[in-house]
């Protein structure tokens, strides 16, 4: 039993700690208040090699592991939630599934790309009718000839208006029902395919979300990402790796709020002294830094699963519900430790609830993940 | 060309200075990071590589957390690093540190020699003047902007009320003073293909050092911590009554006016 970090996971950890309070937490308001898309930023992250961190150099990644990885979205994600869930989704969900099914030549054609980031990456599962029940899918693909046609829309897709292309769920043999979905890498310039962007958020604002519609665009056979009809164990594997870095991702929006808590408690004086010192406020802060203890470890501990080459979808999705519930009870306790100036823009706190309610609902809600357990450790028999 | 940095590994800035039981410095618990001074020297060696080729090799001396520092400077993108530990040593000082550094840096091949000006811990800013003096080359001080060409260093200098700027052939050693350049972050990849450059590690024996040699020439007899702040004083009061009031504590209590 080991549970010091590598000399190359601190380091990573360490530089982009630096980079992240140096170069995005002071634009953090700023990219929430106007939901411009820090494009700038995204650039500064893909000069330090961050755009492909956890995948093999050859590919134009930096080598490191998932838990570099997600331990870069969680000190990315205690800057600015909304630059945390562009990178987030541009690895767990953009680079991924391409990773882990594409053939030599797409990776050398999609991946190397991303890995560079020279465009980002996106995945579109979600669509108005088949969210949690994402076997219910509608959009199909319908081979003619040499090429796949598709129809459809996706919804709540993150990045794709900054994707030269999107790895897509479709329909290609309705008669198996679920087992009948396929993974389709998509340009994002084909003729037929649309991108809005013109959703109006709770939170996340500098996170780029979007719907894609699709009217007979047609996509040559070659972009049929993995097996035929195997899209939907496809798709389950790829977010299990995103789970984890999800709860990555809490921890460092809950970080983000133990920080502003803290430092708000010990300034702010009332009956004499520093609210800090008063058991009601430094309880609260006692269960913060705990729980988010808890949290860092356990995905750490999913994460290093999945670098073993493990199981773990029981253990991600058991991080995923607990860092991400936390997360949103950390915000509220942040927001009721500044009291009345939690609940103003002139403090991150309001912020960091928003940005983190999310958490509990993308890639698997909460009851979803719960579903999941439920059936890992038997209830279902 | 062929550079070699000297940096040191120093407490953290924001690091709590204690003393420990026996009137010691307590280093339990502190984190380590490269001396700032020394992260400009380091980026200036990797900015002259880019421009004019050659090779970066760190060097540092001290205890067994030193490679962190070489690990980043390799990182950022040096090619080698050698760390002299401090085995054996119970006290050191500035003698000690440089005449270490300069036996090393004998055997190794330079064209220049780049340090911080001071190391952020004591302040001493004697190492990188005390090695120049050793190996018998011109050194230039606390340097804001460099220039290399056709064996020469052009080095401007901040001096009391404007800049000096001197020219000096190499080899030479040159320290760097904050505005020198700004270090860059070290990559992902960098830090991944850092475990794969050659870590040297020396004891002094290797050198063939040892003894008197390296006794220390100065030694601190005790260290003890700063008063701590006491509470300001608010003066209440009409405007006018309280200037005067506060002319009066200056004068006869601060004794400032």
């Amino acid at each position: 039993m080991n549970f010091d970090l590598t000399k190359e996971q601190k380091m990573i950890r360490d530089v982009v700690r630096e980079f992240a309070q140096g170069e995005i937490a002071p634009r953090a308001r700023e990219i929430d208040r106007t939901g411009q898309f820090p494009l700038d930023i995204i650039k500064k992250m893909a000069d330090l090699d961050l755009m492909g961190l956890p995948f093999p150099e050859k590919y134009g990644g930096a080598g490191a592991d998932y838990v570099s990885y997600c331990l870069a979205v969680e000190e990315i994600s205690r800057a600015c939630a909304s630059t945390g869930l562009t990178y987030e989704a541009h690895i767990s969900l953009g680079c991924m599934p391409i990773y882990l099914f594409g053939t030599e030549e797409q990776k050398e054609k999609y991946l190397v790309p991303l890995c560079r980031g020279e465009c980002l990456g996106a995945f579109g599962l979600t669509e108005p009718n088949a969210g949690s029940d994402a076997g219910a899918t509608q959009t199909t693909a319908v081979e003619d000839g040499d090429w796949w046609v598709i129809n459809g829309s996706k919804c709540f897709i993150t990045n794709a208006s900054y994707a030269r292309f999107v790895t897509i769920t479709a329909v290609t043999d309705r008669a198996l029902g679920k087992r009948g979905i396929s993974n389709f890498i998509v340009p994002t310039d084909a003729p037929g395919f649309t991108i809005r962007a013109t959703y109006e958020k709770m939170g996340l604002h500098g996170s780029n979300t979007t719907e894609l519609f699709f009217d007979n665009v047609r996509v040559p056979k070659e972009n049929l990402l993995g097996e035929r009809n195997k899209g939907f164990k496809q798709f389950l594997q790829v977010l299990d790796g995103g789970r984890i870095a999800i709860a990555a991702m809490a921890v460092g929006i809950a970080q983000a709020c133990l920080d502003a808590a803290l430092a708000y408690a010990r300034e702010r004086v009332q009956f004499g002294q520093p609210i800090a010192r008063f058991q009601a406020i430094s309880f609260k802060l006692a269960d913060m830094a705990t729980n988010i203890e808890l949290a860092r470890t356990m995905y750490l501990k999913a994460a290093w699963l999945k670098d073993q080459g493990r199981p773990v979808t029981k253990e991600a999705a058991m991080v995923k519900v607990f860092a991400s519930e936390m997360a949103t009870r950390a915000a509220l306790d942040a927001i009721q430790i500044h009291g009345g100036y939690g609940y103003m823009k002139e403090f991150p706190v309001e912020r960091y609830l928003r940005d983190a309610k999310l958490l509990e609902i993308g890639e698997g809600t909460s009851e979803i993940n719960r579903l999941v357990i439920a059936r890992a450790i038997g209830c279902y028999l | 060309m062929k550079i070699v940095v000297l940096p040191k590994q120093t407490f953290d800035t924001e690091a709590k200075i204690t003393l420990d039981a026996a009137g010691k410095i307590n280093r339990e618990g502190v984190n380590l990071i490269m001396n700032p001074y020394d992260e400009f020297a380091v980026e200036e060696a990797l900015r002259l590589k880019e421009k004019h080729g050659g090779e970066v090799t760190v060097v540092s001396f001290g205890g067994p957390k030193v490679p962190d520092i070489l690990r980043q400077a390799l990182a950022m993108g040096a090619d080698k690093a050698v760390h002299v530990g401090d085995e054996g040593l119970e006290e050191i000082d500035e003698h000690t540190t440089a005449t270490i550094l300069a036996k090393l840096l004998r055997d190794l091949e330079y064209d220049l020699i780049l340090a911080g000006w001071r190391a952020i811990d004591d302040g001493s800013a004697q190492v990188a003047g005390r090695v120049a003096e050793i190996l018998g080359l011109p050194m230039v001080n606390m340097v804001i902007k460099l220039d290399i060409a056709e064996g020469k260093a052009v080095a401007s200098r901040e001096i009391e009320g404007g800049y000096e700027v001197v020219e000096v052939p190499l080899p030479a050693v040159i320290t760097a003073q904050k505005g020198l350049n700004e270090p860059r972050y070290p990559t992902m990849k960098g830090i991944m293909q850092a475990k794969k450059k050659p870590m040297q590690k020396l004891t002094i024996a290797d050198l063939g050092l040892g003894g008197e040699e390296v006794a220390p020439k100065v030694r601190a007899r005790r260290y003890y911590l700063p008063s701590p702040r006491s509470q300001g004083k608010i003066i209440t009061g009409e405007p006018a009554e309280a200037a005067a009031e506060l002319v009066r504590l200056l004068r006869e209590e601060a004794k400032v006016v």
